[in-house]
């Protein structure tokens, strides 16, 4: 826990917080480079349930994301550092823009407009990406991969109240829970059963 | 004074009752910064291009935006008072997530061998890859590939080739944002 690795936190998160577009999912597939690939400090099923803590809290997904891995490998002055570093890109950015331009002279630019036709593509090819690699990590099974597609499918929907993430990820808490009690619960059962 | 006490209030309201990330998080903060007054349904939706624009969580540049403008209209400084509105509104978004990430995942970092613990996470991990699931089917939309077929072809193009990059080889996914942007510049 030397000072080295703090600025490493940040300036992983930096790179994090200044290239990427479309928000907190989005990240996730350089977050999983840098902190999983690149500097090797989590594991990726470890990574997943980080994830799951980070999406069940309120506020900024991407914030929350750089909090709970800065905390896991720097205790809380690392998740400080992963924090700020996610928020500074973008505040910095947006300051400079409130500051000196107008909303009108950046949506306008025809430049900045072509370039962010194509990122906008590409930012949907990163989610898929880490998609794919946390239903590999998920280790899903042929009944339990009905979980994942008809969560996304109901909150694609966009019906009402049960579109909403927080529906499912308190269901996905309290069913594995149930199952967790149920299945301890046989287990003792069997057990006795035996004993006799 | 009272502007910016209503700029944190705001804040704190969209930091503790947003869940689900940005674009989950886009009504709740139209509600309470068009409600309150401080800028027009046409300037948020200026402001949310920006934000795709621009790199960055969406819930923090909307803060920082906002926060200069109402800053900069309440305080006597100009823009020394909008700075101190962007820095206000984003720490009041931030901090109280921040404590609520940081105490539940030490709670359950002490707990992690509990069997409760445990049975909760068998159970979120398949719904956390169902929202990452959400994200990309909401994501694919007119907003994101375009409207005509000569966009909608050259976006699917630029997304199924990203893809490849990023699942088959080492290439760090900036690289891919980078190359997608030359991408457009030059189809566009």
């Amino acid at each position: 826990m030397n000072n080295n690795s703090y600025s490493k936190l940040f300036w992983s998160f930096f790179k994090v917080g200044a290239f990427t577009f479309g928000g907190g999912w989005a990240m996730i597939s350089v977050i999983e480079k840098e902190i999983v690939h690149k500097h090797k400090w989590v594991e990726r099923d470890d990574f997943l349930d980080l994830l799951a803590i980070a999406q069940a809290m309120p506020g900024i997904l991407a914030v929350n994301i750089a909090v709970v891995i800065g905390d896991r490998l720097q205790g809380i002055k690392g998740s400080i550092c992963s924090a700020l570093g996610t928020i500074l890109p973008s505040f910095f950015i947006i300051l400079a823009i409130a500051i000196f331009l107008t909303p009108d002279a950046i949506k306008n630019n025809e430049t900045l407009n072509a370039i962010f036709k194509g990122i906008r593509p590409a930012v949907v090819a990163l989610i898929l990406a880490p998609l794919i690699n946390s239903a590999k990590a998920a280790h899903l099974n042929k009944l339990t991969i009905f979980i994942p597609i008809a969560t996304a499918l109901l909150i694609y929907s966009g019906l009402p109240y049960i579109s909403n993430p927080i529906v499912f990820i308190i269901l996905g808490a309290v069913g594995g829970y149930l199952y967790y009690v149920i299945s301890s619960h046989q287990h003792n059962k069997e057990r006795k059963e035996d004993n006799k | 004074m009272s502007a910016y006490f209503k700029l944190i209030l705001a804040y704190l309201k969209i930091g503790l009752f947003g869940f689900g990330g940005g674009y989950a998080m886009l009504s709740l903060i139209q509600r309470e910064v068009v409600g309150a007054g401080w800028i027009t349904n046409t300037m948020f939706t200026d402001i949310v291009a920006i934000s795709q624009m621009t790199p960055g969580p969406i819930g923090i540049n909307s803060a920082t935006y906002i926060g200069y403008v109402v800053g900069s209209d309440a305080g006597s400084m100009g823009w020394i008072s909008g700075i101190f509105g962007s820095i206000l509104a984003t720490m009041a978004v931030v901090i109280p997530p921040y404590i609520l990430t940081l105490y539940t995942g030490h709670y359950i970092n002490r707990h992690k061998d509990s069997p409760f613990i445990k049975g909760i996470f068998k159970g979120l991990r398949p719904v956390c890859v169902g929202l990452i699931g959400s994200a990309v089917l909401l994501l694919i939309n007119k907003d994101n590939f375009g409207s005509t077929n000569y966009e909608l072809t050259a976006s699917s193009i630029i997304c199924v080739i990203s893809f490849l990059i990023v699942y088959f080889t080492k290439i760090h996914p900036i690289l891919v944002i980078i190359l997608a942007g030359i991408a457009g510049l030059i189809i566009y």
